[in-house]
């Protein structure tokens, strides 16, 4: 991480005048200290509809049984597993940016990895609550893990990827909030110094005692880096056998090799547009712009148009091997993906994850906040039907012919993806209300040496070359936090 | 502030290509020409072919991943590696030549039948033939002779085009000191990598997947780019600390070594990803189809050295590198770099081998031959390269927080 010897040419990480350490404190704990405003509480019950709608839908399933979706002989997984491997995928952003991108020292994720990895650990749990949602007889849940029992010799079948996913996704769940919440205990101790009454006292033990001492800091990043090591491999590990739960078996359209890096790539990128479409409605409504500036924005983009490519060549190359095997069930099983009944999933998919992100190629789109937003949306549109077009379309029609059947969604399969969706908002704007959206601490290491004020006092003190500050001054014209006056201030 | 207090260094430090480098590169290839030339009649032409392909290839790909580091580079606004950028900007310079040899070997294999000839062979797409194949037949639209040339050279030429014009900005940039060429540097280097990533799958699929041409996996392309990307990594860590050994680039210190170590690490690791998802689920799936090509490789021939492979090029790097200081030291880099430039030989070997020789492997004169020829090659011309540039871009924007670069 550089820090004086940055060089002018980066943008600022953090945009406005007179920032000072207490006035990030001050900006990024005014929705933790104060009574919420009307549009959270509208978001907020509107959200919350959403989680009673889960509710009343898994309980209706679990009372009916599994009879209530719309899966049938052929179809055995539809709607549900489309769902979980989508919310799945969305909670690899979190520790992406969190782990990843402190390993390659990317010093831009200081400002977005709390949401993200808050945002993470919510999706992770949306996911787990079809696994749970699907066993039929939930009760009976612990089965999957490999507990010493008394019902005679029933272990699980370790040959099975089922098995391996329960592993990896709690694994991921344990370390994603382990990681998470050490982030996590500074900024907690920052309120509890600053409240009174029970809410200190609160705070005060959820923040572990943190003194803040030199000691406590060297620890804090030894712990973080040692998590971000171990999650790196972790955050690649659940997506990988996430695919294989499809991968290893003997279906035509699941069974190819390029699934797990395919899976991966896919998920970074529904991961990057979820926080993209939370990220930048809360930075307006809690006017966090200075913090999450147009840097952040256009990187996500970039990020995005990036893992849309990768996913893009993946789907291409699945294409052209299928038909290169000269295996006819491979043939068919593509060409019924992209010609058959279910044809426009297909061009859903290609046209929502590998044409729209191309868009981001024109800088005019990347840096348009209204146009991010709905194309961040439009990617997660397009990667649940990814998920659909691979579950779905490859069981539809299976080896035999008279079996062939077409599936159906009942109103608990849509009940309950809606439901998760509200369920996952309820739980995003709470954690809002309750705990700092942006990292305190990490942002203010940025203060020094990223930030737009540093890099005015570097211009002022006039040792650089004009040209680069005339590129610098350049990057700010696409900031909506940085107004025409600083600009101009940058010429003297 | 500090920024100033550095010692300075001299940015305009040449390379000077002359004494034991140049001889021993120039010996090698002299050995190499002559152990290929007697390979041909002791190890006859199938083994010979099949061995200049694979060097062929991996002296390809070695400069393709320079060109492709550099692009990686500028498209990530990277810092650290500013100082030593001229390295990986000589590896894709030789990229052209290292094209053309490859298409010439290639070409040559294929019209003699040494190589590629499971899908090149006369009356294979004509069902009237004997030697009709109905699989290739289905494939032809894609494996015939001019498809796959036109895509050699296109695909080739691009990168090298790519290469040759990041270069050119660099060398530009030293001169006129503009932001320019830095600005260009970026569009090229966008461009290019969409290039190379949408193409390199491809590429690799023609000329190595082809050659088992009933064989198929889509992971394939994946799996060539990441060891393409490692055995890069590697053999631009050991140019940077031979030089500095020789007493060139005082910029460059153990901070940068322990970057690339980190890189080498890392990719080791994913090269093991891509090549053990790729073998399990084929492995696990059991289609017939599908595992004739790992049957191949656990035959008595090959399944020694299809394990060994897997030890040197993921248990060992993980191992020795895992400690912070390890990545930091001269000595264990360089026998890490070349420890995994051995073993992506092997991984290329095993790739290669049983599509061509079957199982008639052999470690001799054709094998040693064309290692020294073309490591020789490639040391001779790459230096040659590096040489007619000063070895820092002094104008490099980042460069001075490469200066600095401290982890």
């Amino acid at each position: 991480m550089s820090s004086h010897n940055e060089s002018i040419l980066r943008e600022p990480l953090v945009t406005g005048k007179n920032i000072t350490y207490a006035k990030v404190t001050n900006d990024i704990l005014v929705p933790v200290e104060n009574k919420p405003n009307a549009a959270w509480w509208i978001g907020f019950t509107v959200a919350a509809l959403g989680a009673l709608l889960w509710v009343f839908s898994v309980s209706y399933t679990f009372w009916t049984g599994i009879g209530a979706w719309g899966l049938n002989k052929t179809v055995g997984w539809a709607w549900d597993i489309t769902d979980f491997v989508w919310w799945v995928g969305i909670g690899h952003a979190g520790t992406l940016i969190s782990a990843v991108l402190l390993l390659f020292r990317q010093n831009w994720r200081n400002s977005i990895n709390r949401s993200a990895e808050a945002m993470t650990i919510f999706a992770v749990i949306c996911a787990a609550t079809y696994v749970v949602a699907h066993m039929g007889r939930p009760w009976l849940a612990y089965w999957i893990f490999p507990l010493p029992n008394q019902f005679g010799s029933l272990w699980v079948n370790f040959n099975s990827p089922l098995v391996w996913d329960a592993f990896a996704i709690s694994t991921y769940f344990t370390v994603s909030l382990v990681f998470w919440y050490t982030g996590l205990l500074p900024d907690i101790a920052t309120v509890r110094d600053r409240a009174t009454g029970l809410r200190r006292r609160v705070y005060s033990i959820l923040s572990f005692g943190w003194t803040g001492n030199v000691k406590t800091w060297q620890r804090f990043e030894i712990v973080s880096l040692i998590l971000a090591g171990i999650s790196t491999p972790l955050v690649l590990s659940v997506h990988t056998i996430v695919s294989m739960d499809f991968a290893t078996s003997v279906i035509p359209g699941w069974h190819t090799t390029i699934f797990p890096p395919y899976f991966v790539a896919g998920a970074i990128f529904s991961g990057f547009a979820m926080v993209q479409t939370l990220l930048l409605i809360t930075r307006k409504v809690l006017n966090f712009e200075n913090y999450i500036t147009m840097f952040h924005i256009e990187s996500m983009n970039k990020i995005i148009m990036v893992t849309g490519s990768i996913v893009g060549v993946a789907y291409l190359t699945e294409l052209f091997i299928a038909w290169y095997s000269g295996s006819e069930y491979e043939m068919y099983a593509f060409a019924n993906r992209v010609a058959g009944p279910y044809w426009w999933a297909y061009w859903s998919m290609m046209t929502c994850n590998v044409i729209s992100p191309q868009l981001f190629w024109f800088k005019k789109i990347r840096t348009s906040i209204p146009i991010s937003w709905v194309l961040s949306i439009v990617v997660n549109i397009g990667m649940w039907f990814e998920r659909f077009v691979i579950i779905v379309t490859s069981l539809h029609r299976d080896y035999i012919p008279s079996s062939w059947a077409m599936f159906y969604p009942t109103w608990t399969d849509v009940g309950i993806f809606v439901g998760s969706i509200g369920l996952f908002f309820t739980l995003f704007l709470l954690f809002l209300r309750v705990l700092p959206g942006i990292a305190i601490a990490e942002v203010k290491l940025l203060l020094h040496s990223a930030s737009h004020q540093q890099k005015l006092k570097l211009v002022k003190e006039g040792h650089l070359k004009p040209e680069q500050v005339e590129f610098y001054k350049e990057s700010l014209d696409k900031y909506d936090s940085v107004s025409e006056e600083e600009i101009k201030e940058l010429a003297k | 502030m500090g920024t100033h207090s550095h010692t300075t260094y001299n940015f305009d430090e040449r390379f000077e290509f002359a004494g034991k480098a140049k001889t021993w590169s120039l010996a090698a290839i002299i050995i190499g020409v002559i152990a290929i030339v007697a390979g041909f009649f002791v190890d006859g032409s199938h083994r010979m072919f099949a061995n200049l392909l694979l060097m062929g290839y991996y002296f390809t790909c070695v400069c393709a991943a320079g060109a492709c580091f550099l692009a990686i580079q500028f498209v990530a606004q990277a810092g650290w590696s500013a100082g030593f950028l001229r390295i990986p900007q000589a590896f894709a310079g030789v990229l052209p030549i290292a094209s053309i040899i490859l298409i010439i070997i290639t070409a040559a294999g294929l019209f003699t039948h040494n190589l590629y000839h499971h899908w090149h062979a006369d009356g294979i797409t004509d069902p009237n033939s004997p030697h009709y194949d109905a699989l290739v037949a289905g494939k032809s639209a894609f494996l015939n002779v001019p498809g796959f040339f036109a895509r050699q050279i296109i695909f080739l030429g691009c990168y090298s085009i790519f290469g040759a014009a990041l270069a050119k900005f660099s060398y530009k940039e030293d001169l006129e000191g503009s932001l320019n060429s830095y600005k260009k540097s970026f569009k090229f280097s966008a461009i290019f990598l969409v290039i190379f990533g949408f193409t390199t799958p491809i590429w690799s699929f023609d000329t190595v997947m082809s050659l088992e041409a009933h064989w198929f996996s889509t992971m394939f392309g994946w799996y060539n780019f990441a060891a393409m990307w490692v055995s890069g990594l590697c053999a631009i860590t050991l140019t940077v600390i031979l030089l500095k050994r020789a007493g060139y680039l005082s910029w460059v210190n153990e901070n940068h070594l322990h970057d690339l170590g980190k890189f080498i690490f890392g990719f080791s690791i994913f090269w093991t990803y891509v090549w053990f998802a790729q073998f399990m689920l084929i492995w696990y799936a059991n289609i017939p189809e599908e595992t004739v090509y790992f049957y191949k490789r656990w035959e008595p021939e090959y399944k020694p050295w299809f394990w060994l492979s897997i030890i040197i090029n993921f248990v060992a790097p993980v191992l020795i590198l895992m400690d912070r200081d390890a990545k930091r030291k001269e000595n264990i880099m360089i026998f890490v770099c070349i420890l995994l430039l051995a073993g992506h030989w092997l991984d290329y070997y095993i790739m290669i081998m049983p599509g061509t020789v079957e199982d008639h492997r052999g470690f001799g004169l054709s094998e040693i031959g064309s290692i020294l020829g073309f490591a020789g090659l490639f040391t001779f011309l790459m230096l040659s390269k590096l040489s007619k540039q000063s070895l820092a871009p002094k104008n490099h924007p980042f460069l001075e927080e490469s200066l600095h670069h401290q982890i």
